[in-house]
């Protein structure tokens, strides 16, 4: 009846995880509890759940974003607690077997549902707005990406109660994922929850693919897009190109482990090593997938605060092109030590190299964007900054371990996990925070409090520095990742530093919370009613804060880059004398909440086997699926009296001006 | 009166620490043979050549964002200033030139230090068969008949040519102050040269994760002068047990911390067998002579 499931996968005697889940199951019914006792369930279910605004949308996928950031650092800070303590003789306070979930289930959240999660709800929000379009292409289809991810995340988390997570590093290599050695359901957790929202990112990628490609507002070429745009475009070609690959490559592994194939058993023909190459053919084009975006936001960033146009802009959208193409032919590094020849492993040395041309002509180009500027210190200007002096660190290690044989005393090692937390965190998470503080004001209609922003920031510039410099140094010692204890006392001063450079990030995310409830609660003291509070120079600040359902009463005509710096230069330009119309706007949907609801109980019930129930979910995804295509009434149509009202109380600046 | 401390003192001191620990700490910035002598003047050298670039954008970033700042009334301004074909051409060559100039150090070093290229030497290479098990390391030496658990003993002076694979998931053999590692996969075989030039005990570790008894997979490395490494040998000799098919799988049965082991005999064959039956916990007898 039940599968595998029995009272044995809740885990009584394992205090750690107990505790987390029971906290999490009292703030989850707290939580509930208040939103049924505020009566707040049709406001969100009306205005959220079942929105297809392209802004809800991204703001939804950005605050979820924000709570696994939460559980993805509550892992980090104790893989560091365990390793401060775990010299010598020292066992630590977590045993491999729990150890080995938690910094699994550290990659895969912080990579798939913190970092992933960010860029696209960034690129959900911004994309139409620069564009200077209504919604994305396909509105229902957006809001069935946002849920699946969601039903991935609801996933990976309840694995934390109801039995356990992989165990086998956050990219499951076979053969140790496959059954003879991850029996348990830890790696089922894993395949599913990713194939899950791996088809939600799929289709985010195709969605946004297309509204860059095909809604453009009139005049906006390609060569007039904003180079976040650009980048938005690159970063979701490469999710259209590589994603495919992740879930064929997991669908052959769930192959393997549900029905007895042999892709990539050690036995019976099976080649692990094959399951190595394709996974990192994706894998690495994903890192482009999520530092595109944020080079984007820091090109607007740059440009906003210095109050000039971005630097060569063609080399700036020729460099981004050329990192999105050779993104795709460098994936071997990653695996220099399993014995390719030297001509192999020579040629991906070099590829990979190359990618630091066109990256290193983008530093230098914000570089010069900076030169006779006039810089408004704001907070997202902070994280440019530090994001400028630190991913020159972090590319510097990447180019050292492009070097074959400098890998083959560097792979694996702590030095690694220093190198790609020095892009990840001094790349991807600075750029999403900036664009986060940079954004704010668009999407809610007043700024975030700059005093605490800057503290965040500062916590984790310092907290980085201070987390992961000591990973260098201790992988030059020989230390080695994904290691529960070490022999060697030597190493403990600076494990212990690293502990205390976490703790400095744990302030810095508990800042971020503190710094929303501040400026909500202080938000009248905050409001802009421009809807322009930076002095922009894209389209997004030509239009009210928050944007009404429609973006874009009239849509602009654009005659070059920078629309709306210009339209403020020369006022007439970019105002339209076209009357006012109806407009077309996509009614709400459950569909997306319903197919994910489906999909999770298909999800569960695959990983533990209860067949009848897969059968179930299964059957309602494909039902509530095919019963839209049935749907004909999609859209309605705002009357051209809500329109002028709201045009009458926030008068765009060009009209006014 | 006392003088106060001042409160950056720790971090210096932390700082400090943290450097004077790299250079000395047994790891891979400490050598004691060719492959990994190479290897070290690889990291030093790329990262200096980087540093010519990197430490001035990184100066350039915090000057230029600081004396541009919008209150600087002495700052100049180019509010429209988006283009310079002649800055444009600097900005494509400077990273241009320094990743050409790297990748031909990338292309001949990584021909000279491939892991299966025989080392130069006037001494007969020593074999030696490396197994990953769960979780532990069989190192058998097919030569000397002689087989030994999470302990290695080497001459100085003398390639050693290791041919792994593994019994199980994959590995990563590491010896850090020897130099390059090489992964171990079932039913393959990865080969690896390395040499230790002065006697001592280095730290060996597997650095592919494999699973949970993966942070005891350590054994240490004695390099010993060859008069004492041929007197280990005839006392290894003397050690009666014997490495054959039934102790093997006794052996490769899933176990954690295991204690440094040694066989005075080993059946011919052992490693190809190995390989030849892709992981699987059962040796199907003599799968090789078939």
């Amino acid at each position: 009846m039940f599968g595998r499931l029995t009272w044995d996968a809740i885990p009584l005697n394992e205090p750690i995880p107990l505790a987390t889940v029971c906290v999490l199951i009292i703030g989850i019914v707290g939580i509930l509890s208040l939103v049924t006792w505020k009566g707040w369930w049709p406001y969100l279910w009306r205005e959220w759940i079942t929105s297809t605004d392209h802004k809800r949308i991204g703001v939804m996928y950005v605050i979820l974003a924000l709570v696994m950031l939460l559980r993805g650092f509550s892992d980090a800070i104790m893989m560091r607690a365990q390793l401060a303590l775990a010299a010598g003789h020292a066992a630590g306070f977590l045993p491999p077997e729990h150890y080995n979930q938690i910094f699994s289930a550290h990659g895969t959240i912080m990579i798939f549902f913190v970092g992933m999660t960010f860029v696209v709800g960034l690129m959900n929000f911004v994309l139409p707005l620069q564009l200077g379009v209504r919604d994305v292409a396909f509105p229902v289809l957006n809001s069935v990406s946002f849920w699946l991810t969601a039903s991935g995340v609801l996933l990976v988390n309840v694995s934390l109660g109801v039995g356990e997570f992989a165990r086998t590093g956050w990219l499951a290599y076979p053969p140790l994922s496959e059954l003879a050695y991850s029996p348990g359901v830890g790696v089922d957790y894993y395949l599913w929850s990713l194939q899950i929202s791996g088809l939600g990112t799929l289709l985010s990628g195709i969605n946004l693919t297309t509204t860059i490609l095909k809604l453009r507002a009139p005049g906006m070429g390609y060569g007039r897009m904003p180079v976040f745009c650009w980048t938005a475009l690159a970063s979701n070609l490469l999710i259209v190109a590589a994603f495919p690959i992740l879930t064929a490559t997991f669908a052959m592994l769930l192959l393997d482990r549900y029905l007895g194939f042999h892709f990539f058993t050690n036995d019976g023909g099976g080649n692990p090593m094959m399951y190595v190459n394709l996974i990192w053919g994706w894998g690495h084009p994903e890192v482009y997938i999520l530092i595109l975006p944020a080079f984007g936001v820091f090109s607007e960033v740059i440009a906003t605060f210095s109050g000039k146009p971005l630097f060569g802009y063609r080399s700036m959208v020729m460099a981004t092109m050329a990192i999105c193409v050779l993104s795709f032919m460098v994936w071997l590094h990653h695996f220099f030590t399993m014995g390719a020849g030297a001509n192999v492993n020579a040629f991906f040395g070099v590829a990979t190299m190359i990618i630091a041309v066109p990256t290193g002509v983008k530093i230098f180009n914000w570089l010069f964007t900076l030169y006779g500027g006039s810089i408004r210190f704001t907070t997202p200007v902070y994280w440019a900054i530090g994001f400028m002096v630190t991913f020159v660190i972090g590319g510097m290690t990447g180019v050292l371990m492009a070097i074959p044989p400098a890998d083959f005393v560097l792979h694996n090692s702590l030095f690694l996990i220093a190198h790609f937390h020095n892009v990840i965190i001094g790349g991807v998470i600075f750029g999403v925070m900036a664009g986060y503080t940079y954004w704010f004001p668009k999407a809610f209609g007043f700024k975030l409090h700059e005093g605490l922003g800057k503290a965040v920031f500062w916590c984790w510039f310092v907290g980085f520095y201070l987390a992961f410099m000591p990973l260098y140094a201790l992988g030059l010692m020989g230390a080695t990742r994904r290691m529960q204890h070490y022999a060697d006392p030597t190493w403990q001063p600076l494990m212990k530093v690293a502990l205390g450079g976490a703790v400095i990030i744990f302030i810095g995310i508990l800042l971020t919370i503190v710094q929303l409830v501040v400026s909500i609660r202080t938000r009248d003291r905050r409001r802009d009613l421009t809807g322009d509070p930076w002095n922009g120079r894209t389209l997004e600040w030509s239009i009210s804060s928050p944007p009404p359902v429609w973006n874009f009463a009239l849509l602009p005509t654009i005659s070059g880059a920078d629309a709306y710096w210009n339209a403020k230069r020369h006022p007439g330009k970019f105002a339209h004398a076209a009357a006012l119309i109806p407009l077309e706007v996509p009614k709400r949907s459950a569909l997306g909440f319903f197919i994910a609801f489906f999909m999770v109980i298909l999800g569960f019930a695959l990983i533990w086997h209860i067949w009848w129930l897969a059968i179930v979910g299964l059957l309602g995804a494909f039902t509530v699926t095919l019963r839209q295509a049935w749907k004909t009434d999609l859209e309605e149509f705002v009357s051209v009296a809500t329109i002028a009202e709201h045009e009458r109380r926030h008068p765009s600046q060009v009209a006014r001006a | 009166m006392k003088p106060t401390r001042p409160p950056y003192l720790g971090l210096v001191g932390a700082l400090t620490l943290c450097s004077l620990l790299v250079g000395c700490a047994h790891g891979v910035l400490d050598p004691k043979g060719p492959i990994g002598a190479d290897e070290k003047v690889i990291l030093f050298d790329a990262t200096a050549i980087m540093l010519v670039v990197v430490v001035p954008v990184i100066i350039c970033t915090l000057a230029f964002a600081w004396w541009f700042r919008s209150h600087n009334a002495r700052a100049l301004r180019l509010p429209d200033w988006e283009y310079s074909g002649r800055i444009e051409l600097v900005t494509w060559s400077i990273p241009a030139m320094i990743v050409l100039f790297l990748a031909g150090m990338t292309w001949i070093s990584t021909h000279d230090l491939d892991p299966p290229k025989a080392l130069q030497s006037e001494v007969k290479p020593l074999q030696i068969e490396v197994v990953s098990l769960d979780w532990k390391w069989l190192f058998i030496y097919p030569g000397e008949q002689v087989a030994l658990v999470n302990q290695l003993v080497i001459p100085i002076n003398t390639p050693i040519h290791f041919k792994l694979t593994s019994a199980t998931v994959m590995n990563s053999f590491f010896v850090p102050q020897l130099g390059s590692q090489i992964y171990t996969m079932a039913g393959m075989t990865t080969q690896l040269n390395l040499l230790a030039s002065e006697s001592g005990t280095f730290a060996g570790l597997s650095a592919q994760f494999s699973g949970d008894g993966f942070s005891d997979m350590r054994f240490d490395v004695r390099a010993v002068p060859e008069e004492e490494f041929k007197a280990w040998l005839t006392s290894a000799h003397a050690n009666t047990e014997q490495l054959d098919i039934s102790r093997y799988l006794q052996l490769a049965a899933p176990s954690q911390h295991v204690e440094p082991a040694i066989f005075g005999q080993v059946s011919t064959g052992l490693f190809d067998d190995i390989v030849h039956n892709h992981g699987s916990p059962v040796i199907s007898g003599r799968a090789s002579s078939l």
